[in-house]
């Protein structure tokens, strides 16, 4: 009985996945450090699973062998001084060696030095402004109407006809592909904070203080985020969309943006 | 074993000039720390249901994309509203109400040491609890900042901040009065013949935790009441633009958030470690080193707080800090697993209801380690941070975690608490309901969080609609599910099942068999003879 239901359960999530194409994982992304984040978030997986597989492998075994209906009498050892040794090095072992690469990537991930363009961006309840540093280039950006429209309750519009529902914004941030952006964040009321996963970047707006990322995206293409900060009752609907460029696009698009402004 | 019988057959006579009090009397003036213990878990039953609703409220409007029921200032509020109840209504007071029934009869004292002050400290909480509740009617709503009371957030709350911030002023007062208690009574209480090192687990992981609460409790006190002088009397504690930190806050609330977290699972690990040994048949292996390792993960407690703010731009050698403290917890944690596996280990195991929500909790609660050593690493923890892989990871941990181990103690004394056995084949359909749905409520949230979607939003984009409506019909049916268990427990209560021997058990160790089931109303007014042995450990 409780075999079928599990069975029935599995088929169903088994079902849901392959007529969906659902994601389940963290995207690789589409920088060197969202790779890397990946790869580091992938070896600990595989950890685990590995270490899931003996501990819970002796676990099964021994409910298995072990039982009282099975006519197993019971031992008394209370104690196993080299088993305790060995079930106390091994886990400190594994913690060492995932440690090495996070202190790296994490190093690489602190050092914004030398970028080549500055993005400032100024979170507010509940949109975002992005100001480019130098370039008297400065815009909100916000839910996308088509989204707005559809997400009051009771609003008769479908979700599902809505395309990128609630991930889509008014106004996108452009940026160059292969040029090192370093990002500041910062805050005019609560507390928000930018995520674009492929970008493997996340960072708090806090008001009165200045937050720095960076990231240098190698591929082409729009990546969308949201803000993953608690802050306030439109907190879900205040979507990023960041649209990498080829360079030359980037220019073209700047040089617009100026003339839009005088 | 003899003495302990001839206190408890010494004490039948005495009870007849020495019962309960009548009607409510018995109730609102106890000091009898069953009566006590009982209030409790009756309370915490009760916080369960209604932070339950308040979370099938979150997954109804979650079950598809839109909104469909309830407005995003509703929501908040019910997430709020959800959490604080479950960790502060249900998980903490029925830890707190176990304690109260197990602790002396464990250590073969003949009540709490602090009995009035007991009293207090339960009755303090329905009024907390009813200050936090009249929130929702009030104008502007109930809190709706999340139960970590972020500022500035925070301090946008309408009408009911001052109350938000009053309640847990009481909570924090009725914890530490608490902690208080159980430390007094397990340091002077015990029976003179018990070491400490002879203590039953689940007094040790109580008596570890008791100490936190009262390192925390006060830390967590001081940091609202920043907010409530930065909300009314002019202060800028956490206000920039006064010259303050918001960041303060989190490190302050931190200080005592992990702690806390921990108050919520060593209890668990006590109750667990009293189980498992039972349905072995065998003695609790490493007893020496389940005490130390509770001791290492309460003190590691103290210094990985951080951890829960890798994105609020730390320095980098406190993030490689926090990082590397909180991967250390992971080898404690370890050592309890394999202890518990290797007590299951070459024994002779029986299923019982109890022992099903301990084994679920062991290799649940592992999953929840795991997702935890996963977000333990800033990189990854930065694309994991406030999404729902969080919220997987942490309902793992408290849901099958320390709601099961709750479940299972129940299951595993209530028969010494009314000299019943429950239903066994009810408690069994109970145990796989909940454990079917716990799964299909909490695994979901993992590829949802992977996949992007952030935590506290109450609508989302059409790509997570599937995992969430998973998530919804696995919520729904461990709240159904949890019927049963109230139904099993008043059942149970009001005189069915077969009569429980004062052993309950198979050869169960502890001093708690010791005496006839229902456990009297005074036991051990003379203390028992425990052998130095560790034959009660």
């Amino acid at each position: 009985m409780i075999r079928k239901i599990w069975f029935g359960v599995v088929a169903l999530l088994a079902a849901g996945a392959a007529s969906a194409d659902l994601a389940v994982n963290m995207p690789k992304g589409v920088t060197e450090l969202s790779a890397e984040t990946y790869a580091l978030h992938m070896e600990v997986f595989y950890w685990c699973c590995a270490i899931a597989f003996v501990v819970f492998g002796v676990m099964i075994y021994s409910l298995v062998k072990h039982r009282k209906a099975a006519g197993h009498k019971p031992a008394n050892f209370t104690h196993s001084t080299t088993a305790e040794i060995v079930w106390t090095l091994i886990p400190v072992v594994i913690l060492l060696i995932m440690a090495v690469p996070s202190a790296e990537t994490l190093i690489k991930l602190e050092d914004s030095r030398k970028p080549d363009l500055t993005l400032v961006i100024t979170a507010y309840q509940w949109k975002w402004h992005y100001d480019y540093k130098g370039e008297d280039v400065s815009f909100y950006s916000s839910l996308a109407r088509t989204s707005a429209d559809a997400r009051r309750k009771g609003s008769g519009i479908d979700p599902f006809t809505v395309e990128n529902y609630l991930l889509e914004v008014d106004n996108r941030v452009v940026l160059p592909k292969g040029a090192k952006v370093r990002v500041l964040v910062t805050s005019n009321d609560v507390i928000h904070a930018w995520w674009v996963p492929e970008l493997a970047m996340k960072k708090d707006a806090i008001p009165g203080f200045m937050n720095e990322m960076w990231f240098r995206a190698d591929v082409t293409g729009i990546y969308r985020g949201q803000c993953a900060e608690l802050c306030g009752v439109d907190h879900g609907y205040m979507p990023i969309v960041v649209e990498i460029v080829e360079p030359e696009e980037y220019q073209s698009w700047l040089a617009d943006q100026k003339a839009d402004a005088s | 074993m003899s003495s302990a019988t001839i206190a408890a057959d010494s004490h039948a006579d005495h009870d007849d000039h020495h019962g309960p009090a009548k009607g409510m009397k018995r109730w609102l003036f106890a000091t009898n720390h069953k009566d006590i213990g009982t209030m409790y878990l009756v309370f915490s039953l009760a916080m369960f249901f209604v932070g339950g609703i308040m979370a099938l409220v979150i997954r109804t409007e979650l079950f598809a994309p839109g909104l469909q029921f309830i407005h995003p200032e509703f929501f908040n509020q019910m997430t709020t509203m959800h959490a604080l109840i479950m960790v502060f209504g249900a998980v903490m007071p029925a830890f707190v109400g176990l304690a109260n029934w197990m602790v002396p009869m464990m250590i073969g004292a003949p009540d709490m040491a602090l009995p009035r002050m007991n009293n207090w400290s339960f009755w303090i909480l329905p009024v907390a609890f009813s200050i936090l509740a009249s929130t929702l009617l009030m104008p502007g709503g109930a809190p709706a900042s999340g139960w970590t009371m972020y500022p500035p957030l925070v301090l946008q709350t309408g009408d009911a901040f001052p109350f938000l911030i009053f309640s847990v002023h009481l909570l924090g007062i009725s914890s530490i009065m608490g902690a208080i208690n159980i430390i007094v009574t397990i340091i002077n209480m015990r029976a003179p013949t018990m070491t400490l090192l002879a203590m039953p687990m689940f007094v040790w992981t109580w008596l570890i935790t008791a100490y936190l609460l009262i390192a925390v409790m006060p830390v967590f006190a001081g940091a609202v009441t920043m907010l409530l002088t930065d909300r009314f009397f002019g202060t800028s504690f956490f206000l920039a633009a006064g010259g303050g930190d918001p960041v303060l806050f989190q490190h302050i609330f931190w200080f005592f958030g992990h702690p806390e977290v921990y108050i919520m699972i060593l209890p668990a690990f006590g109750v667990v470690s009293e189980i498992i040994p039972t349905f072995s048949r065998k003695p609790l292996f490493g007893h020496d080193s389940m005490v130390y390792a509770a001791a290492s993960i309460a003190f590691l407690s103290f210094i990985v707080w951080a951890h829960h703010m890798f994105t609020t731009g730390m320095p980098l050698t406190g993030q490689l800090f926090f990082m590397f403290t909180t991967m250390l917890i992971a080898v404690p944690t370890g050592v309890k697993i394999f202890n518990w596996i290797a007590t299951m280990w070459r024994g002779a195991m029986s299923f019982e209801t109890p022992m099903l929500f301990s084994l679920a909790f062991v290799f649940l609660f592992t999953i929840g380690g795991f997702s935890g050593l996963m977000l333990a690493l800033v990189p990854a923890d930065i694309q994991y941070h406030d999404s729902y892989f969080v919220v997987a990871h942490f309902h793992y941990v408290l849901v099958p975690g320390s709601v099961f181990t709750i479940m299972a103690g129940v299951y595993y004394w209530l028969p010494k608490w009314t000299g019943r056995m429950y239903d066994e084949k009810l408690g069994k359909v109970h145990f796989w309901l909940s454990t079917i749905f716990v799964n299909l409520t909490f695994f979901p949230m993992h590829f949802l969080g992977l996949a992007g979607m952030p935590r506290r939003i109450p609508d989302y984009s059409t790509q997570f609609a599937d995992f969430n409506m998973y998530a919804s019909i696995g919520a729904i049916g461990f709240g159904v599910s949890q019927l049963l268990f109230v139904y099993i427990i008043v059942q149970n209560v009001r005189g069915s099942g077969v009569t429980a021997t004062a052993e309950v058990w198979e050869m169960p160790r502890g001093l708690e068999w010791t005496v006839p089931s229902p456990a009297p109303y005074h036991t051990f007014a003379e203390p028992p003879e425990v052998g130095g042995d560790k034959a009660f450990s």
